[in-house]
């Protein structure tokens, strides 16, 4: 098989790998790019702990061909924090103890962070909903929505806009 | 395999008529890779049409909508226009897997993956959706119920693919609407699902309806004693009652994991009548 | 030193200890790094890929893997003829690592192929050619019990019988507990109800499959790093079935993505093993999500019948229960425990439980979070309800009538000591939950459940470092939390701030010997070992303080993270602290450590009661929990977040379990839902929040009261499930999972 060229962006840094046509993008993060913070759970997309962004939008990254992430800008866990400062969704997580094993975590949190991109206050049904992709096993979700509605709620507090929240990075 | 990301239409029909082995077309790919994966498919050739402009776009004009093959469940959600003229096409669309999968999924995929639980394909059908069809001859257009001709296979010909789903424009005092039953709350495949989409006139009587079901036969069904049970009537509890006796027996579904086949029978009664309340506030305006 | 259970005063005043302190491994895994089980690599590594039986039941006449070694970048294939003799106690594990003459369901292991692309290992997987003999399969626990069942094992004989068989069965031992004459109990009823009920198997459902990177020299020296609740296990074993010296396997657990009892034993870490010596290079084997669901140890199916007797007045005057669990292939369900466990919440003059252990063409079960308890207390704790109803009595009241209690004989023999079943009881009563007003097709169901918790092999080492900070390893895999815990136990006692403490879990070759989590037993026991090991460096600690000042030891004393002189009789010296201590421990006799190397006794049972709504859809048998409370008793919450989150996490399995999760199995005996898609565990929007109350009951058995609260948890929502449906429905499910189809039916709808 023919290798193929893919030249992207994950995280902000310009990135370029090769892979076979039928890896997926998960393959291509964990295996190529040594980026093994997006975790396999089931590869079937039932999961949701390979959850990543891709041109702002939630996929999971195991139902994409490595091929398809040409030319796309691609968000992952290990892009969240902005150096070491902490995405509020990570703390509120790590405050709620909103993590017992934390294989899921990963993919919880991207998928937080997708919605609180999109909708500043949302219910809780609207978070049980969105995340209802995302599987986890050992929290019964409980502190998980919880630390997701206390982020909601911080950040719609006036005149503290967290830089890691508006944060765009610049394409070189 | 071989991976392609054609640019236009025309250089997908190309690939597609001229390819050796097993092709298969890649939209959002959420049936796709996970049948690759499973080994039930190995396409020597995939056609990645992403990269095609006119297929990511949902375009809006007298005739109706045009839905891009390439266009995700969840930008169909985020084309105000379109959920208000369809919030039943675009409600079963958005049922589909998780909100990843949303992100991904289109409705032509989930139409051409020919599963008969599929979730966008009964409503498609209520909407007298039509999917058009573009190959080596030229385009066609054919109703999106006549497209499954068995569990997994469509009627589309070698070097065919769909273009796009076109929704008619919505006739005044029409209302769709689409339910599904599942054991849980998402993420389910289908057991039942029931679209429905009626029409009124001025004083509240219907005058035309479609009533289909789904993961209750081989392929979608359109019922048409079910849409005889409304029109006439005011769609009030007797005819609901009779749209329901007229869905499940038309249901012919099977016992497997996901369901038996009494409880498909006798839920095909139930949603098709929750449906048809829905589809019939949504026309009369309320909500 | 070492705190003795009876003698040592419990500590009941607390500076670390019940606080919700940040965890160690937090920032690693909100941030990604933290290395799981997959997320391993090694130079030079090969991917490992297993061959599994399609076939429930099959002879296996040939395998040939001439086509599969010629595919260019295989390195090794190997076979059960790669395993050779080992001891007894591991026969079953080789057998079930690798199949010998005979597939004994479907995804039993067949063979492995490692090579250097996974593309190249799935290409040879389909080169080996297997010669099988279709054999007639069994899957279901009644079935297989019958005379005319295909026999899987013709050497079992049935153990515990009066006489044992002249013929082999599927049965492979019966057990039987309790005390009093039942017959005569149940003549002293006003009403006896009994009735069967069957529930399927589950999974325990981790998100990360089971993984592992082994790698062994050809000097016969080796390494396996891998997601497990027991690495000393799996050196154990792993050394044992590749005929190596224990010392010669070096295992490092991963950070672990869930394990619930379904990690406390090896699957594919022996192959992984066996694999990098023939190809004398590391080897990396990670199972897929269907693999996991087929051949990795879900649950036991279980059938069971209930019979209780109960007077007007709600006291219960007799129970016996048959519990019939079928364990996979090879014998070893947890039938005796759910046999223990069935009545432990009563105080019964006249109980008795009888257990069958039974074998079929299923996976070898493993433990799944309290094993075999959940389904008897289903079982139990419905009849019981259904009493309740029938007699127009108080759930709750009839409850704490017959509760055990401190010293009450339990119903599988010992006597309790301190116990908090009473306590959850009351909490559930007074609480706003048990007033709050249902609706249409809404019903509030109640029941109880207990799990024994254990001690086990423990060693513990806490090292002071020069500039006085603690580094505490363990052997325990942290699962729930557990090395926040366990840190902030030792620095309670050394009086010390948590964050001096950095709690890690050591690898084999850096500890003495520990049993695997499981048993809820980490908190308990590596809390115990941490805090002897931490009085132990106390001790020393005070030696070099008298030795600096020059008085005895005996008139040293530790307060407060420091030395002090004893009394005023002991001389003026100034405290010091322990980092002063450190500082000066090369010049004062060397490096300071304290070790606790136990076998740890004194665990303490822990009770829960659970309380949930729920609302059935009587159109469609749709259950909705609209609301659930856990009142479970931890002994003493060392980190209250963690404990709710155990509470919660618990009765959300319970609730998937309930609902929806189960193996379906073909006519054919292969499973059709091995994936999250059919295999259907609770979503988010499934639920409400999980409310949880922690009663604390001090444990006598530890220096601070700790009871392990892991398994309780998963043990009453079963029941308390089900009977929340009969109160919306006006119907008793008898059998789980209470899937919309079988409520329907039960409601006549269908």
């Amino acid at each position: 098989m023919f290798q193929i060229q893919v030249s992207t962006s994950i995280n902000g840094d310009d990135t370029e790998f090769s892979c076979e046509a039928d890896e997926t993008l998960l393959d291509v993060l964990r295996d190529r790019l040594g980026m093994t913070g997006s975790k396999e759970g089931c590869g079937t997309g039932d999961c949701g702990a390979c959850s990543v962004i891709v041109d702002g939008r939630l996929v999971c990254s195991c139902l994409m061909l490595g091929a398809e992430a040409q030319d796309r800008e691609i968000e992952t866990i290990e892009g969240m924090a902005d150096g070491t400062e902490l995405h509020p969704l990570q703390q509120k997580f790590l405050d709620h103890a909103a993590l017992q094993c934390g294989v899921c975590t990963p993919g919880f949190l991207i998928a937080a962070k997708s919605l609180l991109e999109r909708n500043d206050d949302p219910t809780e049904e609207e978070v049980r909903y969105w995340l209802a992709g995302n599987l986890c096993r050992c929290t019964g979700y409980d502190k998980i929505v919880r630390a997701v509605l206390d982020t909601a709620k911080d950040m719609r507090k006036p005149a503290k806009t967290t830089k890691a929240v508006a944060k765009k990075r610049v394409k070189a | 395999m071989q991976y392609h990301a054609p640019a236009t239409i025309k250089d997908a029909v190309k690939l597609l008529a001229s390819s050796k082995g097993s092709t298969q077309i890649l939209a959002g790919g959420t049936d796709l890779l996970v049948r690759m994966r499973s080994g039930f498919s190995e396409p020597e050739t995939i056609i990645d049409i992403k990269r095609i402009p006119p297929m990511c776009k949902i375009a809006r004009d007298g005739k109706g909508f045009s839905i891009g093959a390439a266009v995700s469940s969840a930008e169909m959600s985020e084309n105000a226009a379109l959920a208000k003229a369809w919030p039943g096409v675009v409600e079963s669309a958005a049922l589909i897997g998780s909100t990843q999968v949303q992100g991904r999924a289109t409705i032509a995929g989930n139409l051409c993956n020919a599963s008969p639980a599929a979730d966008s394909v009964p409503a498609m059908v209520a909407a007298s959706a039509k999917a058009l069809i573009r190959g080596p001859k030229g385009k066609r257009k054919v109703a999106v119920e006549k497209i499954c001709k068995s569990p997994g296979k469509t009627i589309l010909k070698k070097g065919e693919l769909i273009e796009a789903i076109l929704l008619p424009a919505k006739p005044a005092r029409t209302g769709d609407a689409y339910l599904r039953f599942i054991p849980r709350t998402e993420m389910d495949i289908a057991v039942v699902g029931a679209g429905v989409c009626v029409t009124l006139d001025a004083k509240g009587v219907c005058t035309a309806a479609r009533v289909s079901l789904g993961a209750v036969a081989p392929t979608v069904l359109l019922v048409a004693s079910a849409a005889k049970a409304l029109i006439g009537t005011r769609i009030d509890d007797a005819a609901l009652d009779a749209l329901a006796a007229a869905c499940s027996a038309a249901a012919r579904p099977i016992d497997d994991k996901r369901g038996t086949k009494e409880f498909r029978i006798h839920v095909a009664g139930v949603l098709a009548r929750r449906a048809a309340i829905i589809a019939r506030d949504r026309a009369l305006g309320k909500s | 030193m070492n705190f003795q259970p009876g003698k040592d005063t419990l500590k009941r005043k607390f500076k670390t200890v019940g606080t919700r302190t940040p965890r160690p491994d937090g920032l690693d895994k909100i941030t990604g790094r933290a290395r799981f089980g997959a997320d391993m690599t090694a130079p030079g590594m090969l991917w490992g890929l297993i061959l599994r039986s399609p076939h429930a039941h099959a002879r296996i006449k040939n395998i040939d893997t001439s086509k599969a070694e010629a595919v260019n970048g295989v390195h090794a294939i190997v076979t059960a003829d790669d395993f050779g003799p080992c001891p007894d106690d591991v026969l079953d594990i080789r057998e079930n690592i690798m199949a010998r003459e005979k597939a004994l369901y479907d995804g039993h292991a067949v063979a492995a192929v490692a090579a250097t692309s996974r593309a190249a290992a799935r290409q040879a997987l389909k080169l080996i050619k297997v010669d099988y003999e279709v054999l007639p399969h069994v899957t279901d626990v009644d079935e297989a019990m019958k005379p005319s069942a295909p026999v899987i094992n013709n050497k079992l004989f049935t153990k515990g019988l009066d006489k044992t068989p002249r013929k082999p069965s599927n049965v492979a031992e019966r057990f039987e507990f309790g005390h009093g004459d039942v017959e005569s109990g149940f003549k002293q009823a006003d009403l006896v109800i009994e009735h069967t009920f069957k529930t399927e198997a589950t999974h325990q459902g981790y998100i990360e499959p089971h993984a592992c990177l082994a790698s062994m020299g050809a000097d016969g020296v080796g390494d396996i790093w891998c997601c497990t609740q027991g690495h000393f296990m799996v050196r154990q074993v792993c050394s044992a079935l590749l005929g190596m010296d224990a010392s010669a396997l070096r295992v490092t657990a991963s950070e672990i993505g869930g394990g619930f009892g379904g990690k406390t034993t090896v699957f594919i870490e022996p192959v992984a093993l066996a694999l990098s010596l023939k190809a004398n290079r590391p080897v990396k084997v990670v199972m897929s999500r269907s693999e996991v669901l087929r051949a990795s140890g879900p649950t036991s199916s279980t059938s069971i019948d209930v019979k209780i007797g109960m007077k007007k007045d709600g006291t219960i005057t007799a129970g016996d229960a048959t519990l019939r669990y079928q364990g996979g292939a090879f014998p070893g369900s947890a039938v005796p425990y759910g046999a223990m466990a069935a009545f432990a919440c009563y105080d019964l003059k006249a109980v008795r439980a009888v257990g069958y252990d039974v074998i079929a063409n299923r996976p070898k079960q493993a433990a799944y979070r309290a094993p075999g308890a959940p389904m008897a207390a289903y079982a139990v704790e419905s009849v019981v309800d259904e009493l309740c109803k029938e007699l127009n009595l108080d759930p709750l009241d009839v409850r704490l009538k017959n509760a055990s209690s401190d010293g009450s004989k339990a119903s599988y023999g010992p006597n309790f000591d301190v116990i908090g079943l009473r306590a959850t009881l009351e909490a559930a009563k007074a609480h706003p939950h048990y007033k709050a007003r249902l609706g249409p097709n809404q019903g509030r169901g109640v029941a109880c459940g207990f799990w024994f918790n254990f001690g086990g092999e423990t060693s513990v080492s806490l090292n002071v470092s020069a500039d006085g900070t603690i580094g505490l390893s363990v052997g325990t895999p942290d699962i729930g939390g557990s090395r926040a815990s366990i840190g902030n136990m030792a620095a309670e006692e050394l009086g010390i701030s948590h964050d001096k403490v950095r709690c890690i879990i050591a690898d084999t070759a850096s500890l003495g010997y520990n049993d695997v989590t499981d048993g809820s037993r980490v908190t308990f026991a590596s809390g115990l070992a941490a805090i002897n090991a931490a009085r132990d460096a106390i001790g020393k600690m005070c030696e070099r303080a008298a030795g600096i000042w020059g008085i005895p030891v005996e008139a040293v004393t530790w307060e407060d993270g420091a030395a002090r002189p004893s009394s005023p009789n002991a001389g003026k010296h100034e405290p010091l602290t322990l980092a002063d201590i450190a500082a000066q421990a090369g010049a004062t006799g060397g490096p300071i450590s304290g070790h606790c190397e136990i076998n740890a006794e004194g665990a303490g049972v822990s009770f829960a009661t659970h309380m949930v709504d729920t609302e059935v859809d009587p159109d469609t048998g749709y259950v909705k929990i609209l609301r659930y409370t856990v009142f479970q008793d931890a002994g003493k919450a060392v980190h209250p977040s963690y404990v709710e989150g155990q509470f919660q996490g618990g009765a959300v399995q319970g609730i998937g379990w309930a609902l929806n999760e189960e193996y379906i199995y073909g006519k054919d005996g292969t499973l059709q839902n091995a994936g999250f898609l059919d295999y259907r565990i609770p979503v988010a929007s499934d639920l409400p929040m999980i409310d949880a109350v922690i009663i604390e009951v001090p444990n006598p058995g530890h220096p601070y009261g700790v009871r392990g609260v892991g398994e309780t948890s998963i043990v009453p929502p079963l029941a308390a499930i089900s009977n929340s449906v009969s109160g919306a429905a006006g119907v008793r499910m008898t059998q789980l999972p209470m899937s919309p189809p079988k409520v329907l039916k039960a409601l006549g709808r269908i």
